[in-house]
């Protein structure tokens, strides 16, 4: 058979360098095998050498990047797991489907680590809901993917982020993070070490759904992707509940000495990543695989990505009890082969040897160093002035526009409630909060700013670290780890490939100041059109966890109490570029991009901490999208009350009234306190900028400038913009 | 008092009951699988919330037709409390315990929200401890919970005084705007004749523990509180 016939993703080297490794020339099925497994959605091929730059070591790591999730210490025997994923490409074409899988995908992965799923957290991108029906369209059934199957598996969906551009209309982002939970003690790797020890293939029967689904996320959408609808797999969140289930009383009996599960590149990168990772080989029998259709080949089984399925590795006396269970939730299961010692990837079909790889070949591909190179545009522009609409109608705007406005309309179809550990629901602060049965509480937040990161992709990534760990800072939690995903286009494009490069130099400069670990993440290339040639803004996106030791000292972002002083820490800088402001006024591809201050932060967050802890803290909010206009038009509407503000005693060296209220600074919070004194005490004995800048006061939101009055808005206006434009524009 | 929360494959709310029967004195809530034959020494059951059997064909209609019911369904002739929750009160009223159907949602979208909930009978066994027209806040979270029954079966609820519960506003005035899912009349739950068969959409065990309570409520523990007060 010809290599055309096959279709395959490997470029001309990586044929050679197959060749050469493997000494022969490969039969069909192993072709395949090794193109799912090379592909760039498997194998990182484009991206590994880069993500080494980040730091992974930490005092909590207990296990980071390169398994199937991250393993944080949580304290008391317990770990949390983290994981993100993304399914850009299935959700493009199939939004629902597309949805549903990417959230089956990272549940498995936790479930792979013996911990059970207890949060989701969705960060999703599309194109202008105000103008596009096609927006609308992945929008209303991305979401409805996300609430149907999430919903179905009882694991509560908690936290989100959600962004609207135009760089997204034919490219969405949908991307998932799980969080789980479990005893350090029962962790479990997805590896085989044991000779002799058996594979058992568990969940869903194996079926044509998904095949080279890796290949078709590691290219570029083309206007024929339609037709690629059959590459999405079929989602079927009951039989993944079943697994949760019976995997998580299965993990109980500490009888699975290894778990994997599938995804990307189906059997084929399981068996040899389990392989590879445990130092073996594994011998299987594909006619032990339980296929949906009688007449699959063995190359279509290696490569299906059907979803639900899990690989376990049992040792031959220790497997019965685990089967039982297994029956117990009427999971399907064959034992499909042996752990072996020779190394190879050995595969059989009717009798006769189909494909013998060594798996180190198979999980080795190649890397790929892309040429770099910075885009002129990066380059600054000539200044032109800006008009200067009214501040009062431009923060009304704001607070309607998709980007800033009330998510209630998407968080009210997610059951965020299901385990009843949910302690801060969306919409109440800046981050969700989950109690722990340690006692202690977990923060969690994802993050991500397509603006600032097109504009300047160091500072536009580093920035989104800071802001995710604001919004866990916000609800007192001390940041933890970090999980970052990693959205770009064409890595062959050189300005694509410097803009990746720059964002990963930025998060790692700044995770490392701030000593925060990356854990684990992804990377998503080819979010791009090929029939337009639009690639995506760069989206590199941070989830943060934090830590609140208990739960004495929890605090709202509203203003409440009549008399509160309202402070403002943090600076605020000529900061305008890639702002919601400018989005509004038109100009978003100018001006300078807030650039955070990774060496100064790490004091900030724990003051923030201290200032929650000590309880002089009533009510937090950071200063984001939207700048500190949007952040006490939130606190305001959060809380039903106004508040009276001397813009003029705002700290920093923005002097425009535009800037100060609209520029996106990092490092800034908005406090409400009644003890100002002993706040102020605090932040001055930490060196940190801040002043007060008025008190919670009357119905409405009063800005002044000096003496100088700038606008009055009623609570009941600003609430009235702020909820139910997303809503209007779907219903 | 024993009360077996009945786990499906697909039950979601299971432990979450569990845990918020355990934090009140008196009753010893236990797991029971639903294929076991143990179910009818229980005091009570609790049929939890979640998607049993996928809910595939019709919300709660495979568990409906499973062996446990015909267990409950006799528990239920003797008079043991029987509560269904979310899935529960969907399983319920697919086995025919309790009468109408619940339909999609009138937004036809999930609703996970916290809601206002009138007792308009105080007589059930899960509702004792309650005033009649006294307002509870508890959260609901399903797409298929919009109460519907027939003219005649609504008439015969109603003069049965078998109207449990209704959506209202924090007065206990059961209008439009408080009903989140476009049910027939704010219907949010319902008894059989007897009253010891109550099937209700919101989530009690959601509203035990003030931690989870925006408003710090734990009308929940009402509910199971009654429980143990019509036993002893």
């Amino acid at each position: 058979m010809s290599l055309d016939v096959l279709q395959l993703g490997l470029t001309k080297g990586e044929i050679e360098s197959v060749r050469q490794g493997l000494g022969r020339e490969p039969n069909e099925v192993e072709w395949s095998i090794i193109d799912a497994e090379w592909s760039e959605h498997s194998s990182y091929k484009s991206s590994k050498a880069l993500l080494r730059l980040f730091p992974t070591k930490g005092k909590r790591v207990v296990l980071g990047p390169g398994y199937d999730a991250g393993v944080v210490d949580v304290g008391n025997g317990y770990v949390v797991t983290l994981h993100i994923e993304s399914h850009n490409h299935p959700s493009a074409v199939d939004p629902y489907g597309g949805a549903s899988t990417g959230i089956g995908g990272v549940l498995r992965d936790i479930l792979s680590m013996g911990t059970r799923p207890v949060a989701l957290v969705d960060i999703l991108r599309f194109g202008r809901i105000d103008k596009s029906a096609h927006a609308r369209w992945l929008f209303r059934n991305v979401v409805r993917g996300i609430a149907d199957y999430g919903n179905c598996v009882g694991v509560p969906t908690v936290a989100g982020d959600i962004e609207f551009d135009e760089s997204f209309e034919r490219n969405c982002l949908v991307d998932v993070a799980c969080v789980g939970l479990g005893r350090k003690s029962d962790l479990i790797l997805g590896e085989a070490k044991t000779p002799g020890d058996v594979l058992v293939l568990i969940g869903g029967s194996t079926g044509r759904d998904g095949i080279r689904g890796a290949t078709f996320a590691s290219k570029n959408l083309s206007n024929k992707a339609e037709e690629d609808r059959s590459s999405v797999q079929v989602p079927d969140p009951f039989m993944k509940k079943l697994l949760i289930d019976s995997l998580i009383e299965a993990v109980g009996t500490k009888l699975i000495r290894g778990m994997k599960d599938l995804g990307g590149g189906g059997l084929s990168t399981a068996l040899s990543e389990i392989a590879s990772n445990g130092g073996t080989g594994v011998d299987v029998d594909l006619g032990h695989v339980r296929c949906r259709e009688g007449d699959m080949s063995p190359t279509e089984i290696m490569i299906s990505e059907s979803q639900e399925r899990m690989l376990l590795v049992l040792s031959p006396g220790g497997a019965e009890p685990i089967l039982s269970i297994l029956r117990k939730y009427d999971v399907p299961y064959s034992a499909i082969g042996r752990v072996t010692g020779d190394g190879n990837l050995t595969l059989k079909w009717k009798g006769k040897v189909v494909a013998r790889l060594p798996a180190q070949l198979v999980v080795k591909a190649p890397l790929i160093p892309w040429p770099s190179k910075k885009p002129s545009a990066q380059e600054p522009r000539a200044r032109r002035p800006l008009p200067t609409p009214d501040v009062g109608r431009s923060i009304i705007s704001l607070l309607a526009s998709p980007n800033i406005t009330s998510k209630r309309w998407v968080y009210r179809q997610y059951d965020h409630e299901v385990g009843v550990r949910t302690v801060i629901k969306p919409g109440q602060a800046d981050a969700a909060l989950l109690r722990l049965p340690n006692g202690s509480l977990l923060a969690v937040k994802g993050d991500g700013n397509s603006a600032h990161s097109s504009l300047d992709p160091y500072n536009g990534a580093a920035g989104c670290v800071a802001e995710a760990c604001r919004n866990v800072v916000s609800v007192g939690a001390e940041p933890i780890a970090l999980v970052d995903h990693l959205q770009f286009g064409d890595p062959s494009d050189p300005e694509v490939y410097w803009s990746f490069g720059e964002s990963i130099r930025g998060m790692a400069d700044y995770c490392a100041a701030v000593e925060l670990p990356v854990v684990g993440g992804k990377v998503s290339f080819y979010n791009e059109d090929s029939s337009t040639k639009l690639a995506i803004k760069p989206s590199p996106i941070a989830l943060v966890v934090g830590l609140v030791r208990d739960e004495k000292h929890l605090v709202s972002m509203g203003f409440e109490s009549e008399g509160d002083s309202v402070i403002v820490i943090g600076e605020t800088r000529a900061e305008l570029g890639g702002s919601e402001y400018h989005r509004l006024l038109g100009s978003l591809d100018r001006g300078v991009v807030p650039r955070p201050s990774p060496y100064t932060d790490g004091v900030l967050y724990k003051a923030v901490v201290d200032l929650i802890r000590s309880g002089a803290a009533k009510a937090v909010h950071d200063c984001a999208k939207g700048g500190l206009a949007v952040a006490l038009a939130e606190m305001a509407v959060a809380g039903g009350r106004g508040a009276r503000i001397d813009l003029r005693k705002v700290p920093g060296s923005e002097g425009r009234p535009a800037g100060i209220l609209f520029s996106e600074s990092h490092g800034r919070f908005v406090l409400a306190t009644g003890d100002p004194k002993g706040a102020s005490r605090l932040l001055s004995e930490r060196g940190i900028a801040h002043a007060p800048v008025g008190e919670v006061k009357g119905e409405a939101l009063r800005l002044d400038a000096g003496s100088k009055p700038m606008t009055v808005l009623d609570v009941t206006a600003l609430k009235r913009s702020y909820e139910g434009s997303i809503g209007r524009l779907m219903d | 008092m024993r009360v077996a929360v009945v786990r499906f494959p697909g039950s979601n709310c299971d432990l979450d009951a569990v845990a918020a029967m355990r934090s009140i004195a008196g009753l010893s809530p236990e797991l029971v699988w639903h294929e076991s034959d143990k179910l009818g020494r229980y005091d009570a059951v609790v049929l939890p919330g979640g998607f049993s059997f996928g809910d595939y064909l019709r919300a709660g209609s495979i568990a409906a037709r499973s062996p446990a019911m015909s267990t409950i369904r006799r528990m239920a002739d003797r008079g043991t409390p029987i509560l269904g929750v979310c899935n529960g009160f969907q399983i319920l009223v697919e086995a025919g315990l309790l009468p109408g159907a619940l339909l999609r949602n009138s937004s036809l979208k999930f609703v996970c929200d916290w809601v206002n909930l009138r007792v308009d009978s105080p007589r059930t066994p899960f509702t004792l401890l309650a005033q009649e027209g006294q307002v509870l806040r508890m959260p609901i979270a399903h797409g298929e919970g919009r109460y519907y029954a027939a003219d005649d079966e609504m008439r015969a609820l109603e003069r049965g005084r078998r109207i449990v519960f209704r959506y209202s506003d924090e007065y206990g005035k059961a209008v439009a705007g408080s009903n989140p899912t476009g049910a027939s009349r704010n219907v949010a739950g319902i008894s059989n004749e007897q009253g010891n068969v109550v099937g209700l959409m919101p989530h009690p065990e959601r509203a035990c523990d003030p931690l989870f309570s925006p408003s710090g409520s734990v009308d929940g523990r009402l509910i199971f509180a009654s429980l143990l007060e019509g036993a002893t």
